[in-house]
């Protein structure tokens, strides 16, 4: 089967075949470890691998970088630690400006679950807690914590456990989500709650495909860090229960990768399951989906997650994270970065820190900014050019591509729609890209969710192979923004209408109200009015006496109070609280004072805003439209006018006293 | 007697398929009939289900430009035959939508109403300068401001609506309307430039015409 496959792949691209394979590629294995090749012979024969539908073959441009071990790069002079630089909520500084941290000290805790912790990637002094540029094809900017380093690399003390069989999964678990690791493959995903499934685990895939083009830093870290790896699977397989399977899948390009782990897997030391399984090169094949029906024939159905079929995706990459900071306890504070293209003098793998400026990378790499057609942050199919060199490195940043003009040249002019079909022919996902182009161009969004939009993984095949240019996958991610925004509009407004609906019934219901405590006013009025002709000469003797008492609001009420005993009628409770209701509302000449004075100084104000802006439209010449002038004008008019008339009444109020009160 | 009577009828209805089609017709008639009243009153739906649709598509800012006290209203009065391009907040996205629903030509948005702002302002009030007046809290339609008399008011900024309504009847103009700065989780890809907008050659290589 495999070979079948191979056979096939190898028809497909004679230039990809021929460029990475060596041509003693099945000797070296032999002398490499002699007895190792039946054995493996025998694992290609039990696995049968499965292909799916689509995928590219583009030049694979690897051989650039991998020339070289990976080499570590000098200290930058600052390093910036975006607070997210993974998929989720962004982690919490713990740290001060002016602190001085360790390297591997804890700088900020990761907050709420689905979140990784960050840590110094070396001693030095925070110097800055601000928004800084960060590598996001928005172009925008985010919370970071900035360091200086000192440059004597002093550790924090750390230490990692003797051996992970002994400890808990739990206890495990822990120590990588305070390692802050987060899937170095390119997403980002916090690896601690991949590995914390609800389903039980009968698969472990370990993706070593490492397709895009370009980028070798899965490659070279397999050549180099094997045995670290192969560790690193086990305490996965550990965590997750000891799976029936646990899977390494591997394109057939990295044939010294493959010898290395394969070496280190029939090394007699070593006493376990993992099947290291060779695949054809092919573009996506390194996608989570992808992978997994390469190896195990099943597809994960739209919306589903893989865990729910029984399966957990991991890379390599963050095998080796994991093994370093469960065995050595050192957290993720750095990583294996391709820099390549052809701007680039020393093309090769760095051990970079987390946080290095990539303006640092690239002077180290002696790359050509001018040659340098566009930076490219990850590889050339998915990756995105960076705004400015001023960004930080992070967890998830496994390539920095400088390729020249006639590496990746700008100028592919979009032409239109020849209806070819090629594009549906490459999908991954199996979708039909032209019918979503056109429909993504209407802004169809039901159409678009009914050919399962959401199922693109973005690989950019169907772009590659348009003959017409077209930006496929930009007008796909604009279309998925567009839609998310609708529905959290959509949210939004159907909050708003219920709040419209609650406001308008309470509107009718306050209007209701008023309607039946003016029935109930009129009523308390009219008892009165019987009270007052019953009891004619105790009524009069009662206004009399409070008017001379003063004009408190308590007396007019006492005088109510006096009132109703004396009559002594059958009245309701319900014409009592209302004339109650009537007393209290009745404010004091001095409340009312007040308020005139309040409102006549706010008057005030207004007007002498109003003219300063008037003087100020004058005496600067702005150029404004007699339209404007007229209207600041009636502006002042008409405050004039109010304060006039809070003028007036407040001269009328001290006149107003009598009357006022024997309206009481 | 009775014997006779059952043969005739009985015959009459074997023997002359007109009467038989007549007599099926009739029950079944009277059959759906009763199923058809029963329904009408059991499933009967309070309001028009279209009013609900047009009103799904507005934009729930209730800020009452389109001449209308709130969404709802306007709902109803565009099944009614009113424009459907009086909604500024909508824009042409909310016009075409409503065209495509109603089965109708979709015109572009009526300008004396107000004009498509790309930006959303949400009301921020200067709080040192707010009399605690309450008028716009009287006007907010979505009761998105928080206050009462003689204290300071504030709005809740995630349910403020943007319809601007609580600007003007303030006195002490404290009332600013905020753009709402775009974040990283907004963020998402514009669509690009489609090809066919860039027909001549030169357009595309950005050589700017003589």
């Amino acid at each position: 089967m495999n070979s079948s496959l191979g056979h096939k792949a190898s028809k497909q691209t004679p230039q990809t075949k021929q460029s990475d394979r060596s041509s003693g590629f099945t000797s070296d294995r032999v002398s490499n470890n002699a007895d190792a090749i039946a054995q493996v012979i025998e694992v290609r024969e039990v696995r049968e691998i499965h292909d799916f539908h689509g995928g590219i073959h583009p030049p694979e441009n690897k051989r650039q970088s991998t020339a070289a071990p990976i080499r570590d790069l000098p200290l930058p002079d600052q390093l910036i630690l975006p607070l997210s630089q993974h998929i989720g909520v962004p982690a919490q500084a713990i740290v001060e400006v002016g602190e001085q941290v360790l390297k591997g000290q804890l700088i900020a805790e990761a907050f709420g679950p689905v979140s990784a912790a960050v840590h110094a990637p070396t001693s030095g002094v925070v110097t800055d807690i601000n928004e800084y540029l960060i590598p996001h094809s928005s172009g925008m900017s985010a919370l970071c914590i900035v360091i200086k380093p000192d440059g004597e690399e002093r550790w924090i003390s750390h230490s990692g456990c003797n051996d992970f069989r002994d400890e808990l999964p739990q206890t495990l678990l822990k120590r990588i989500r305070d390692a802050g690791i987060a899937g170095m493959g390119g997403a980002g995903f916090p690896s601690a709650i991949k590995l914390h499934p609800q389903q039980k685990i009968d698969t472990l895939i370990i993706n070593a495909a490492e397709c895009e083009p370009y980028i070798t830093a899965d490659d070279m870290l397999m050549r180099e860090h094997a045995e670290e790896i192969i560790t690193g699977i086990q305490i996965l397989a550990h965590i997750l229960g000891e799976p029936a399977s646990v899977l390494i899948g591997i394109e057939d390009n990295k044939p010294e990768a493959w010898d290395a782990l394969s070496a280190q897997l029939h090394n007699s030391n070593v006493h376990t399951n993992i099947e290291l399984i060779e695949i054809p090169t092919k573009y996506p094949s390194g996608g989570e989906k992808q992978l997994i029906e390469i190896l195990t024939g099943t597809q994960v159905p739209s919306g589903k997650l893989p865990a729910e079929l029984g399966i957990v995706c991991l890379n390599v990459g963050t095998a080796f994270a994991i093994k370093q900071a469960v065995c050595e306890g050192i957290p993720l504070i750095s990583r294996i970065t391709t820099v390549t293209g052809k701007a680039c003098a020393q093309a090769g793998n760095y051990r970079v820190l987390i946080g290095t400026p990539v303006s640092h990378v690239l002077s180290e790499t002696g790359v050509d900014e001018a040659q340098c057609s566009r930076l490219v942050m990850g590889g050339p199919m998915m990756g995105f050019t960076l705004p400015d060199t001023a960004v930080p490195l992070i967890k998830t940043t496994n390539c920095i591509l400088a390729p020249d003009q006639s590496e990746l040249p700008t100028n592919d002019f979009a032409q239109a729609c020849i209806r070819c079909g090629l594009c549906a022919e490459a999908c991954p996902a199996s979708l039909l890209p032209q019918q979503l182009y056109w429909y993504a161009r209407s802004q169809n969004h039901e159409r678009l969710e009914a050919h399962n939009l959401f199922d693109c993984i973005e690989c950019g095949a169907c772009s590659y192979v348009c003959p017409s240019n077209i930006p496929l996958v930009q007008y796909y991610r604009a279309s998925k923004g567009e839609i998310r925004q609708h529905e959290k509009d959509k949210i939004v407004a159907d909050r708003a209408r219920q709040r419209f609906e609650t406001h308008q019934q309470r509107i009718e219901k306050e209007a209701q109200e008023k309607i039946a405590r003016r029935e109930a006013r009129r009523a308390a009025a009219l008892a009165k009015q019987n009270a007052s002709t019953e009891n004619v000469s105790g009524s009069t003797l009662e206004s009399s006496s409070e008017n001379s008492s003063g004009n408190a609001s308590e007396n007019s009420s006492d005088n109510l109070n006096t009132n109703e005993s004396d009559t002594n009628s059958g009245q309701s409770d319900l014409v009592k609280a209302a004339m109650a209701r009537l007393q209290s509302t009745q404010t004091s000449p001095e409340q009312q004072r007040q308020k005139l004075e309040r409102a006549l100084s706010a008057a005030q104000s207004k007007l002498q805003r109003y003219e300063a802006q008037l003087a100020n439209a004058d005496s600067t010449d702005d150029p404004r439209t007699a339209d404007q002038n007229n209207t600041l004008l009636a502006k002042i008019e008409g405050a004039r006018l109010q304060y006039q008339d809070i003028n007036t009444r407040l001269d009328a109020l001290p006149a107003q006293q009598g009357p006022s009160e024997g309206d009481v | 007697m009775p014997d006779w009577y059952e043969i005739t009828v009985i015959e009459l209805l074997t023997q002359s398929p007109l009467l038989t089609a007549l007599a099926a017709l009739v029950s079944l008639s009277a059959i759906f009939g009763a199923v058809l009243g029963y329904a009408s009153i059991k499933f009967k739906i309070e309001g028009n289900p279209l009013v609900e649709q047009v009103d799904a598509l507005l934009p729930q800012t209730q800020c009452g430009q389109c001449g209308f006290p709130g969404c709802k209203p306007y709902a109803e009065s565009i099944i009614n035959g009113d424009a459907i391009n009086k909604c500024p907040p909508g824009g042409q996205g909310t016009i075409d939508a409503i065209a495509n629903l109603l089965d109708v030509p979709a015109p572009s948005l009526d300008e004396e109403h107000g004009e498509e702002s790309e930006v959303r302002t949400v009301a921020y009030i200067r709080e040192d300068e707010c009399i605690g007046c309450t008028k716009c809290i009287v006007a907010c339609p979505v009761d998105a401001i928080l206050g009462a008399a003689k204290l300071m008011h504030t709005v809740i900024a995630d349910e403020c609506t943007g319809c601007d309504l609580c600007v003007e009847p303030c006195p002490v103009d404290c009332i600013d309307m905020l753009p709402i700065a775009s974040t990283m989780i907004d963020w998402h890809w514009q669509t690009p430039e489609p090809a066919e907008s860039l027909l001549i050659a030169s357009d595309r290589r950005g050589e700017v015409a003589a």
